[in-house]
């Protein structure tokens, strides 16, 4: 537990101690702003919630997550730095969960500093802030599960574009698994994908957070996906550390 | 008492490759074992196996007592790693990298700030304690990998190239270094320079296409050539014969 947050620790240091952090703030909140006030009509639906700024941060955390995870294990491979981490007494359990958790708490952090939207919300109306706070904890979730994949995916190669290729592909199946598209073509050809793709579907369980419902379910849904992701990682990594 | 390096039957072999083909030996306290070889004979893949990056096709090594590949956690703890390159996080200062290294290592508080001290005072990198590595040096950086490889005093120390980079002087530094830690220690060193296996070592192994082709002193191989020269006897080692 400790040397998971000792390596947490480092590893967002390392944002804040680069570029990176500052320009994936202001893009995160300069686009969810411009989704949120213009193609979402903040104002103009006349509804004191964030409704709009909730349908949009899935695809936004699709677009920028996997830029945050794709320099995750790549970069350490690039620079030789995985061979020193992984001989340190740690395992690499506690290595993989210590870069997610730093990664998550990232965003977590990117997250926090979009509160201008509920005092704005709360200025203008009377919105009910416990939906408010469900779906920011979605959202959270939500950023969590796309970071799994995406480090998982990251530790599987030292190129930082094929990690943010593939974490952004293998996202989107999962964000859009629940879409009318999706799975009338699946209960069309093979209906036992479609109940399936509804039920793996990270859009779908986001969608009741911001509705203020939190469901049991849906809480086991996340972990156990973060989770698979976390152990596929651990066993890439174990598998592939030197390669 | 039982050698604090053992190696038995250590192979590696990717795919159809032997990289390292069936080597064993041990290394005792008091030793200073210098590895040799042409480029691409194994003794980098050697020494991963034996700080626990790589897992051994076949065969183990114990690290004062402890199996690499059941207790690989405790053999690493009790070892100190210099990998290949000397790869450190470019963003981070050598203090604060120095500092996580130790506190992986179990250290925090006075202890924590008295082992780093010490690391830093034995490898004279006081003067660039607060800056970024990636700032640094060939030379300073190879000292940032070599200074987090003694934080934690370790009994067995292995090291890639550790004078790899280094000017003249700096290389004297890093061997009288060496030389006054040799009584306590078991030091494993790789090297291309072989007149520091005269200087240090005081025993050495010459590895070719993954086998041990000679183990002796420096002094017993220099009387294998007719010139004493160890290049020549290296030459003589590890170029395929001329039919």
């Amino acid at each position: 537990m400790r040397n998971t947050f000792i390596v947490a620790h480092r590893e967002l240091g390392g944002y804040f101690a680069t570029p990176v952090a500052a320009v994936f703030i202001v893009i995160f909140l300069a686009l969810q702003g411009a989704l949120t006030f213009n193609l979402g009509n903040f104002f103009d639906r006349n509804q004191a919630d964030l409704a709009p700024f909730f349908n949009f941060i899935p695809w936004v955390f699709l677009l920028l997550v996997p830029a945050i995870t794709m320099r995750l294990w790549a970069e350490e491979r690039r620079l030789g730095t995985i061979e020193l981490l992984l001989t340190l007494p740690i395992t690499q359990g506690q290595a993989v969960v210590g870069k997610f958790l730093a990664a998550w708490g990232f965003c977590a952090i990117a997250l926090a500093l979009t509160f201008p939207f509920v005092l704005t919300v709360n200025y203008l109306g009377a919105p009910d802030n416990g939906v408010i706070a469900s779906g920011y904890l979605g959202a959270l979730l939500v950023a969590g599960a796309f970071l799994s994949v995406g480090s998982a995916l990251s530790a599987a190669t030292k190129n930082q574009v094929i990690a943010f290729v593939l974490a952004l592909a293998v996202c989107f199946v999962f964000a859009v698994a629940s879409y009318p598209v999706v799975t009338e073509f699946l209960s069309r050809n093979t209906p036992v994908l479609a109940e399936l793709a509804r039920r793996v579907s990270v859009a779908e369980r986001f969608a009741s957070f911001t509705r203020g419902v939190i469901a049991l379910r849906d809480l086991v849904y996340f972990a156990s996906f973060i989770g698979f992701w976390l152990f596929l990682n651990t066993v890439i990594i174990e598998h592939r550390k030197a390669d | 008492m039982a050698a604090l390096i053992e190696i038995e039957g250590l192979t590696k072999r990717f795919g159809a490759f032997v990289a390292v083909d069936n080597i064993s030996f041990n290394v005792e306290r008091g030793e200073v074992l210098g590895f040799l070889g042409p480029n691409g004979a194994g003794k980098s893949t050697t020494m991963r196996m034996l700080a626990g990056f790589m897992t051994p096709s076949s065969g183990t090594a114990r690290i004062c007592g402890h199996d690499v590949r059941t207790r690989s956690l405790a053999a690493r703890k009790s070892l100190g790693f210099l990998p290949e390159g000397a790869p450190t996080y470019p963003e981070m200062t050598v203090l604060a990298f120095l500092q996580f290294c130790g506190r992986i290592r179990g250290f925090s508080g006075a202890e924590l700030g008295r082992r780093v001290d010490r690391a830093v005072a034995m490898t004279t990198l006081a003067g660039v304690r607060l800056q970024p590595v990636e700032t640094l040096s060939k030379g300073f950086k190879r000292r940032v990998g070599l200074a987090q490889a003694l934080l934690h005093d370790p009994e067995v120390l292995i090291l890639d190239e550790p004078t790899d980079g280094l000017d003249p002087n700096q290389k004297h530094e890093v061997r009288k270094l060496i030389a006054e830690m040799r009584a306590e220690k078991a030091i494993v060193i790789s090297t291309h320079i072989l007149e520091e296996v005269d200087a240090v070592c005081t025993r050495a192994i010459i590895i070719a296409n993954g086998r041990i082709v000679a183990d002796a002193t420096p002094s017993e191989l220099q009387l294998r050539a007719a010139s004493g020269k160890l290049d020549d006897v290296f030459r003589d080692l590890t170029l395929p014969k001329a039919a």
